[in-house]
């Protein structure tokens, strides 16, 4: 299992710049934004990444809840961690393109206003995770990670209302799309995949080596005789 | 009336009985929601016309402030002396406490809003061009959003450092649909407009939120 | 007539409870039988609070084994349990008639007149509607025990009921709790103040750095420090 890290490492790292590359050579000029539309190739994998790691999370705190084992609450954890990251490239890279696109700092367009509820779910997740006692933290934060999850469909059907209701500058992905732009999304989106895999695997190995460096603390202080280690 | 539901109504009575007697409390928390309202209308001194469009926004965050403080207060009364131990010892169910606090946030809040809404309409010269009741469901739908998941809320918090922040930090998240469908719900109707979309969505969100409460309540009761 | 023994109404083996890297309780195994008064002694620190509110259900054991009654599951049995603490487990703006009557409704048991009894059984008055913030420590703490007795629970967990109650109080807590005992209650009790108990304690329970070290029928403090079963 540790050797296939190096090779995803090299496979991931030769994603990313083949992914660079066509998003921005490869991938055809778009008609009416210019280059500056090349950000899309960052901005839309970053959401659709950042979707997927949180329901990966919504996933492991099922699994703890019900059977609380600690390798799901180890899972929650990096992938809302490395989930909120890709959150913010989402929500940085809209105003980068948003301001010479339109001339706005920000939209209340429907990816990126979902994207900012989700980070506000899960950044207050990180916190709950940071201010609770050990003991109770991976039940509490599980408990949190469902209701939030639970909350994500409400999010995108009341943005999406608002917007019919007040239009707003739609940030790319509006009707067709020409199908080698969809390519090169869909390159990066792999990429990007990779590239969040590997970054939870690693933070993964190193909470689990976190862990047993306290559980070997913890031993020393019950099997320590009386009156000695505290 | 079976165990549960009266342990619910025996647990509620008593939460307002001990609210009625530490009238301090209630009394600080009632001059608080005025303050807000005269704070929010200093800071924003709309028209007539403009106050139809805004109005909305403005009591539901009003409302909202009220209801944290609120909130945070219900539950301090279970740690005081530690009496949440004495209920987790007994047999009597977590989803019984868990509503009965519920209810009582929700009455209390109802109360503060009851005296923060004839003050806004005076101060604001609200007059609405939709149907009043519409108003009173959307009110009884958006509180019992914003208590619910608050009361879950407050009881998680009170297992963390920083107990008062956390409430806010963990319950605007997770609030915001809901917000923005209080919100544009009570402003449709302020302006005669049909708010049926952001009511189904309020009810939809109390059903799954409520349901999930409950069922999440006894494994947060018990976490240590 | 063949003679029965006595069953172990609590037994625990190899409780460990872990605060993070720090062990509360580091390996108790004990058999307790039932019609007993136990004492649990020792320094601040030794566990005896943590291995109370663990049998209590207020915690969950790190590993380790509990069964109380013969039921593994406290939520099981947790009618036939009685607790109570330094704080004191009541509302400060109710009466003692008022308090009591509520958690009476916990346990199903909806006749005031089991309240006014436990009531009088500690020394005090029903009547009385001066709210519990108001009472003297003596009074509180024998207001909590009525509370911990009104279920006639079949074992009692009692967590330094004496902190600061004057002597008279004291004293009248503990005759009471030895006829408890008589009546076939078993009764465990952390106190720092085992003088009051000499007398009225079956045994006495050493405990030290989260281990039980030795039990004893005098109060006198075991002289090797190593782990006795039964």
């Amino acid at each position: 299992m540790k050797r296939l890290f190096p090779i995803l490492g090299v496979v991931t790292a030769a994603l990313l710049v083949y992914a660079l590359y066509m998003a921005l050579i490869g991938a055809p000029t778009e008609q009416t934004m210019g280059n500056v539309q090349r950000i899309f190739y960052y901005h839309v994998p970053s959401a659709w990444t950042a979707f997927v790691l949180f329901f990966v999370n919504f996933g492991a705190s099922l699994v703890y809840l019900v059977k609380r084992k600690a390798a799901a609450d180890m899972v929650a954890l990096v992938s809302a961690e490395v989930g909120v990251v890709f959150c913010t490239v989402v929500l940085v890279t809209g105003p980068i393109w948003a301001r010479p696109v339109w001339g706005i700092w920000w939209t209340w367009d429907m990816r990126l206003t979902s994207t900012l509820v989700l980070w506000l779910i899960y950044v207050s997740y990180l916190f709950l995770r940071r201010f609770s006692s050990s003991g109770e933290t991976p039940t509490l934060a599980a408990a949190l990670a469902v209701l939030g999850a639970l909350c994500v469909p409400f999010v995108y059907f009341s943005i999406w209302f608002f917007r019919t209701q007040h239009p707003q500058p739609v940030m790319g992905g509006g009707g067709s799309i020409d199908p080698r732009m969809l390519h090169v999304l869909l390159i990066n989106w792999l990429a990007f995949s990779c590239f969040a895999f590997l970054v939870c695997w690693s933070r993964y190995r190193l909470e689990k080596l976190q862990r047993e460096v306290d559980q070997a603390h913890a031993l020393e202080s019950l099997m320590a005789p009386r009156g000695s280690v505290r | 009336m079976s165990a549960p539901a009266g342990i619910t109504r025996v647990t509620l009575l008593k939460d307002l009985r001990l609210e009625w007697r530490s009238k301090d409390a209630s009394n600080s928390m009632l001059f608080f929601s005025l303050l807000v309202v005269v704070v929010f209308s200093f800071s924003f001194d709309p028209s007539a016309d403009e106050s139809r469009q805004i109005a909305g926004g403005l009591i539901w965050v009003a409302f909202l402030f009220a209801a944290v403080v609120a909130l945070n207060q219900t539950w301090a009364r279970e740690i005081r002396n530690q009496v949440l131990d004495a209920y987790r010892v007994s047999p009597a169910p977590a989803n019984s406490l868990f509503l009965a606090k519920a209810v009582g946030n929700f009455i209390f809040v109802s109360v503060l809003e009851a005296l923060m809404t004839p003050l806004f309409i005076a101060f604001y010269r609200l007059r609405s061009i939709g149907p009043a009741w519409q108003l009173l469901v959307v009110a009884v739908l958006g509180t019992w959003a914003l208590v619910v998941n608050g009361t879950f809320f407050a009881a998680m918090s009170l297992r963390t450092r920083s107990r008062e922040i956390m409430l806010p930090l963990l319950l605007f998240p997770i609030s915001l649909p809901a917000i923005l469908a209080m919100v544009q719900a009570t402003t449709a109707i302020l302006n005669g407009e049909g708010a049926r979309f952001w009511m189904t969505l309020l009810v939809t969100y109390d059903l799954v939120f409520t349901t999930v409460c409950l069922l999440l309540f006894e494994t947060v009761l018990h976490a240590e | 007539m063949i003679e029965t023994p006595p069953a172990h109404v609590v037994t625990v083996t190899n409780l460990i409870k872990q605060f993070g890297r720090f062990a509360a309780l580091r390996g108790v195994s004990a058999e307790f039988l039932g019609g007993k008064l136990y004492a649990i002694l020792g320094d601040n620190g030794a566990g005896k609070t943590t291995l109370l509110r663990t049998l209590a259900g207020l915690n969950r054991p790190s590993s380790g084994r509990i069964s109380i009654l013969g039921s593994g599951k406290f939520h099981d049995i947790c009618g036939q349990v009685g607790y109570m603490a330094h704080p004191s487990l009541l509302y400060d703006e109710m009466s003692g008639m008022e308090n009591l009557g509520y958690f009476a409704r916990l346990y199903g048991i909806t006749s005031d007149a089991r309240c006014a009894e436990v009531i009088r059984a500690v020394g005090l008055d029903p009547e009385l509607a001066r709210p519990v913030g108001q009472y003297s420590q003596g009074m509180r703490q024998r207001m909590s025990l009525a509370r911990a007795l009104l279920n006639d629970p079949k074992i009692l967990l009692l967590d330094e009921p004496f902190s600061n109650v004057d002597l008279n109080s004291a004293g009248e807590m503990v005759r009471l709790l030895a006829r408890e005992r008589d009546a076939g209650k078993t009764i465990f009790l952390v106190t720092h103040q085992a003088s009051l108990l000499e007398g009225a304690a079956d045994e006495f329970v050493w405990m030290e750095f989260g281990r039980i070290i030795g039990r004893t029928r005098e109060l006198k403090r075991p002289a090797i420090a190593e782990e006795s079963a039964t």
